[in-house]
């Protein structure tokens, strides 16, 4: 049983989380606040295993509270825009990043990750995490995931472009999308997985990477636009 | 502005339990109102970088409310604010004032 903390300012948000949380047993809502002041007296005197923060709270944000706790528990970030997802790979504590408006199999993802049996080495499991390794004719190839751009369907297989290769790979974008990290990557198209930080620009219905044209499906355009740090 | 708001995401979230739905809706009712009119005094007042932060919560309900253009434009407003620039503030309002009604009939 996971001891869970809800901190959002946003009722809505709260009540969401709270109903998710419902629907898995092995989650107990512990207590839930507005705001991080309130919260960081309940954790001082509680155990608490998990914690749903919200980063865009008045007075004090997600990084404050955490950065006010000496040992914090496992996080999860909650947000409306991905634009802190970078700060979030400085904290160790936190174990997932979702963007708001959450789906319940996304949440489910991240509170999987919690469950995950932590190895004694939690830095060697972080940079394992920035790897992985593909069949390629019966060769298990490493790729650096931050070095991948774009990933293509090409019928049963896929190929992934990184700075340096591309490797054709048989697998599905389904599960080569469950592992990347969320902060980095997005499928645009049914077609095409891209690395945001490697977005030249964008223009209508499609995105300039590196030096290739791919295009953005209508139902994923909002995903898009709202991951990207605008300013007009 | 042609899009309409909808209960569409609600109800895929509630996912069949009535009374979860009843529930979320009846707190966007009471709380949309409040954020914005916490936004519009802080507008009024020119305070230009608390009103991005009202935009940023209210952008959730837009969202969640099914208005994926009307989430390009607060989008685009909260980005503007942090500039202190308004051009999209009448572009938002009609969003604001559109979801209103919609609360009003639901």
């Amino acid at each position: 049983m996971l001891k869970c903390l809800i901190i959002d300012d946003e009722e809505m948000s709260r009540a969401i989380i709270e109903y998710y949380c419902s629907k898995l047993d092995h989650l107990h809502i512990v207590n839930q606040f507005d705001n991080a002041l309130d919260a960081i007296q309940f954790i001082n005197t509680n155990t608490v295993d998990l914690v749903f923060l919200d980063i865009h709270m008045p007075e004090l944000n997600g990084f404050d509270f955490i950065d006010s706790l000496n040992i914090p528990p496992k996080i999860i970030l909650t947000t409306s825009d991905s634009n802190f997802a970078l700060n979030a790979f400085e904290y160790k504590c936190i174990v997932d990043y979702l963007v708001k408006p959450i789906k319940f199999p996304r949440f489910i993802k991240a509170v999987t990750k919690v469950d995950a049996p932590k190895s004694s080495v939690e830095s060697e499991s972080i940079e394992k995490a920035n790897e992985m390794y593909v069949n390629i004719d019966r060769r298990l190839v490493k790729i650096n995931i931050p070095d991948i751009y774009l990933i293509e369907a090409k019928g049963d297989y896929i190929n992934i472009k990184t700075e340096t290769k591309n490797h054709i790979v048989h697998t599905t974008m389904k599960k080569i999308e469950d592992k990347l990290p969320d902060s980095l990557f997005l499928k645009i198209h049914r077609s095409f997985i891209i690395n945001l930080k490697k977005i030249i620009d964008i223009e209508d219905n499609s995105v300039l990477i590196k030096k290739e044209v791919v295009p953005v499906s209508r139902s994923n355009r909002a995903e898009l636009m709202n991951r990207l740090n605008l300013l007009n | 502005m042609t899009e309409t708001a909808n209960i569409k995401y609600i109800e895929e979230l509630a996912d069949g339990d009535t009374e979860f739905q009843s529930k979320i809706i009846a707190i966007i009712k009471d709380e949309f109102p409040k954020e914005k009119n916490i936004f519009l005094n802080n507008i009024a007042q020119k305070n230009y970088l608390k009103s991005a932060e009202n935009v940023h919560k209210i952008k959730h309900k837009i969202n969640i409310l099914g208005l994926k253009k009307g989430f390009e434009i607060a989008v685009k407003f909260e980005s503007e604010l942090k500039c202190k620039k308004i051009d999209s503030y009448q572009d938002f309002i009609v969003i604001l004032d559109l979801i209103d009604n919609f609360l009003n009939k639901i």
